[in-house]
């Protein structure tokens, strides 16, 4: 539905990251856990949170850190994990690109996979109307402060949660509770069959590779049952070799 | 690693990952993306949120080797037929985590 205001939009935005959240927090607060176990110090820690802003990255970081890995291969390993950012911005950007720097910077910044989620589907059918930049910031907005208020009691926990909670189970589990109820075609299902059979099979190759590999064969696989349902096998075939002329 | 490389480490990758975030809102218009890339884009969240969720269930340790008794797998079943059913994520974690201590404790 259309809203009326900036305010509202930003306020319902709001509203839709909450039902994520029990999903967010533990994940924040095992990773405050984490890196105070290893001896970084609280304003190392929400430094950390602050620049890379991306659990997933921050959590490999923290682990390759421990086992004693080069700077520069953390750095790379990091920004492989994050490459899905650069499918996700150009996903956005024609949603977002008119807006002044003052609001594309920030959004950018906070751009996350659970604000990606709840968006990209209402900001492309367009039901959002024409404050869908406040609906979209109030869901990025929500979950940056949800993240770091998370690491930071994480910090203040320390090694107070024990560990037979198996508290990390909980992050799967919020991104199956992203991705279940996201597979509404035979091509999103191949997608994320696809995609999830080759990350354990390609769980050993070096420096998280295994992710981009999964990732990139799982959207070929939608693709192409996509072009299935759609046309006939010859215009498929066709249509998938200029697909690698591109790459 | 000193401090200094500490820091310089989250600069590097907290400014790359910035970059990566803005590119396409930035350069909207100079960076044209393919037909073939903005139809792939559909197809992104499901493949990379499978990517991130199997691995996680199947290898508890986080290395690549197979455990025949893990308790992940069947409450990650169930918590993927609360999400199908319900489209609800706070069950879906709870039923999840749930699950997981159940089959924990009585040894599954």
């Amino acid at each position: 539905m259309p809203y009326q205001s900036g305010r509202e939009a930003f306020m319902q935005g709001v509203r839709a990251l909450i039902p994520l959240s029990p999903g967010v927090v533990p994940f924040g607060l095992l990773t405050g856990v984490m890196a105070i176990n290893m001896g970084m110090s609280p304003g190392t820690t929400m430094g950390m949170t602050l620049l890379f802003y991306s659990g997933s990255a921050q959590m490999v970081a923290l682990q390759l850190l421990h086992t004693g890995v080069v700077p520069l291969a953390i750095v790379v390993t990091a920004l492989v994990i994050n490459l899905r950012f650069i499918m996700y911005s150009a996903s956005l950007a024609p949603h977002l690109h008119h807006l002044p720097r003052r609001w594309t910077w920030p959004l950018s910044y906070m751009l996350s996979d659970q604000s990606y989620a709840l968006c990209s589907l209402k900001l492309s059918s367009g039901e959002l109307g024409q404050f869908a930049h406040h609906y979209y910031a109030g869901t990025a907005s929500a979950m940056w402060l949800s993240w770091q208020l998370s690491v930071l009691a994480g910090i203040y926990l320390g090694a107070s949660i024990p560990e037979t909670w198996s508290l990390s189970f909980a992050i799967p589990l919020s991104f199956l509770a992203l991705l279940v109820p996201g597979i509404r075609s035979a091509a999103s299902l191949a997608a994320a069959s696809v995609g999830g059979l080759i990350a354990v099979l390609a769980i050993n190759m070096p420096y998280n590779l295994g992710l981009i590999t999964a990732s990139i064969g799982g959207v070929i696989a939608g693709l192409l049952i996509e072009g299935v349902r759609k046309r006939p096998l010859s215009d498929v075939l066709t249509l998938t070799s200029r697909g690698r002329h591109h790459e | 690693m000193s401090d200094l490389a500490l820091w310089g480490m989250f600069l590097a990758a907290g400014l790359g990952t910035f970059a990566m975030r803005l590119s396409f809102v930035e350069l909207y218009g100079r960076l044209r993306i393919p037909s073939v890339l903005s139809r792939a884009l559909l197809y992104v969240p499901a493949s990379v949120l499978a990517a991130l969720v199997l691995p996680a269930v199947v290898y508890p340790n986080g290395q690549g080797e197979f455990v025949l008794n893990n308790p992940q797998i069947p409450a990650a079943i169930i918590a993927v037929w609360v999400a199908w059913q319900t489209r609800n994520t706070v069950l879906t974690l709870a039923v999840g985590m749930g699950g997981l201590w159940l089959f924990k404790f009585f040894g599954v």
